[in-house]
């Protein structure tokens, strides 16, 4: 299966990835090299078997405490634009 | 080791080359000083660094001052740990308090952790003489660290090749007497790959075992932190430190971690080793296979009964990988948006764009590759047909070693079904680049452990032997191979740089 243009072009929007003309083309290609490769497992029958498990492993859980972290200004002083103690972005609409 | 005898006959050698264990012996008894032993090993860094690239940035006088506390221990006769002034290095995915980890990728080029990762608590705990962070493919995806948006390791072995990856740089560090050894990660084979390729030592435990608190997530149900030394014991020793529950990684479990040295000495005479037939394939480089053999050969003279198994679904399991890993990475990476840290693009007219900008600029080609590979496969109309149905084939993985660990104590492969190969060679085809883990991405589907360790020479490079356990038995996988190396001393033979 080939993708098309377009399908890359769906994707990198769902990725939220920026691409250029160049790009689309290498991926469509490269995508579907990888995806040809991928389908050989519709030869494996899958019938009556449940979700995987990996290693024994049981869920575990623990009390929702709360804790004082106490370092909020220097997670805040990460971002790349920030003020007056809060994250900045972009406005949703224009 | 090198040892040249002096005019006076007195033995000189280079302390970066000890083992963990006999620099330990010599620290404890004063013969040599932590601050001595970090001084070989920054001044063997500044020399093969121009060669090799393994490191990303170095810390010298920051670790020279670690040491200096260790050896004021040592002067007062105080006992110290195993892994106390010993000199290493961490895969620079593995977060640092107040130190760049970068992951190798241009979206964290500048990002400074406000924590440690918990093995890197650890083994600060423990006395580590820390030394810098190495190279690897960024966000740990490839098989050559060639995907480092810095910088392409080389194999110290051969300066033309690559160390493997994605934990390149750690094991080309250790290959290279840089340090006494090194953590990296293990999501389909980026800690053994490597180790093969370089001529070293290198385990992913049991999924579970090691706390990923601090580890830039890649594939969360695959991730597992392990160790890069340059003998089998010496992994025993920093698995010792670094395993156990985190109340921080729900995964780690709470499991009694023992010491894994105490079965390293006992003899092979009750283990019964099974050789997957699978994992002898056609396309298998021949000295490749011949070495592996002889390994075998070898661990049958050692007294260990050797039968042939069957792992019917290894065929599918590179298509699993390439369908699971990229559905997580594209879930993982989404945390990477330019708003809260990291790189962010500049002139973006809304949200949205501001998103794909940073993350189209900030993201090298196969991170890229990838995230959209994992969207594919997880969006409407192909969840079902991809996802799902790798997840349900995930599942004849697991019951196939299932099997296999009723009739046998441990497997043994290759690692890689090549040495080495040229820088450039794979790149443009990122097909071929993944199936050179055609062995080691079946150990992280079923999340068992597996050990890499030298087992000879093919064209002048180390070729790996794969000793695959069953769900936490890192005590029979590290006792084999310890008596393996023990027999060959392949580690004795070091790489000429």
């Amino acid at each position: 299966m080939k993708l098309t243009k377009k399908q890359v072009e769906h994707i990198a929007d769902l990725s939220r990835l920026a691409t250029d003309e160049k790009e689309k083309a290498r991926f469509a290609n490269e995508l579907s090299a990888i995806l040809d490769y991928v389908s050989q497992l519709n030869q494996a029958d899958t019938e009556n078997i449940a979700a995987t498990k990996v290693a024994g492993l049981i869920n575990k859980t623990r009390e929702d405490r709360v804790e004082k972290f106490g370092r909020e200004n220097d997670l805040i002083a990460m971002a790349p634009e920030h003020q007056g103690g809060c994250v900045k972005t972009k406005a949703i609409l224009e | 080791m090198r040892e040249d005898k002096g005019d006076f006959g007195i033995t000189f050698m280079d302390l970066n080359e000890l083992t963990i264990r006999e620099a330990h012996a010599k620290l404890q008894s004063g013969e040599i000083f932590a601050t001595e032993l970090t001084q070989a090993c920054l001044r063997r860094i500044e020399k093969i660094e121009p060669k090799i690239k393994a490191f990303l940035r170095t810390r010298g006088p920051e670790a020279m001052a670690e040491a200096e506390k260790v050896d004021l221990k040592i002067r007062t006769g105080e006992k110290i740990g195993i892994l106390e002034g010993i000199p290493m290095a961490l895969k620079d995915n593995l977060c640092t308090a107040g130190i760049i980890t970068s992951s190798a990728s241009k979206m964290l080029e500048n990002y400074l952790p406000p924590y440690d990762a918990t093995v890197v608590a650890k083994l600060k705990k423990a006395g580590a003489v820390f030394l810098g962070k190495t190279n690897l493919d960024e966000f740990a995806m490839g098989s050559s660290t060639e995907n480092s948006a810095f910088q392409a390791t080389h194999n110290p072995w051969n300066l033309d090749c690559v160390p493997g990856g994605s934990s390149g740089g750690s094991a080309a560090a250790v290959a290279a007497d840089g340090c006494l050894y090194a953590l990296g990660s293990d999501t389909g084979g980026s800690i053994r790959q490597p180790a093969s390729f370089c001529g070293v030592v290198g385990l992913k435990p049991t999924y579970g075992r090691v706390s990923r608190y601090g580890l830039h997530a890649m594939a969360s149900s695959l991730d597992q932190i392990g160790p890069i030394t340059k003998t089998v014991e010496d992994c025993a020793l920093v698995l010792n430190a670094i395993s156990g529950e985190d109340s921080r990684d729900a995964t780690a479990e709470a499991r009694t971690v023992p010491d894994y040295t105490e079965f390293l000495s006992k003899n092979l005479r009750d283990l019964k080793i099974g050789v997957p037939q699978e994992y002898f394939i056609d396309g298998m480089e021949p000295e490749v296979r011949e070495a592996v053999e002889k390994a075998i050969a070898r661990l049958k003279a050692l007294g260990a009964k050797i039968v042939p198994v069957n792992l019917p679904y290894t065929k599918y399991a590179l298509a699993i990988y390439y369908i699971l890993q990229p559905a997580e990475v594209s879930a993982n990476l989404a945390r990477y948006d330019g708003i809260r840290y990291g790189y962010a693009a500049s002139g973006a007219k809304n949200l949205r764009d501001h998103y794909a900008k940073t993350r189209g600029k900030g993201f090298g080609a196969e991170v890229r590759r990838r995230i959209m590979l994992g969207t594919y496969v997880l969006s409407a109309g192909y969840y079902d047909a991809y996802y799902k149905k790798a997840q349900r084939t995930r599942a004849f993985v697991i019951r196939d070693f299932e099997k296999a660990f009723q009739k046998v104590d441990l497997l043994v492969s290759p690692v890689s079904p090549t040495v080495a190969f040229k820088i450039g060679e794979k790149t443009e085809d990122p097909l071929t680049m993944y199936l050179s883990d055609i062995f080691t991405v079946p150990i992280n589907i079923a999340g068992v452990p597996a050990l890499s360790l030298p087992c000879g020479f093919a064209n002048d490079l180390p070729v790996g032997l794969q000793i695959i356990g069953p769900w936490w038995g890192e005590e029979q996988i590290l006792q084999a191979g310890y008596q393996y190396e023990r027999a060959e001393e392949w580690y004795k033979i070091k790489c000429k740089i």
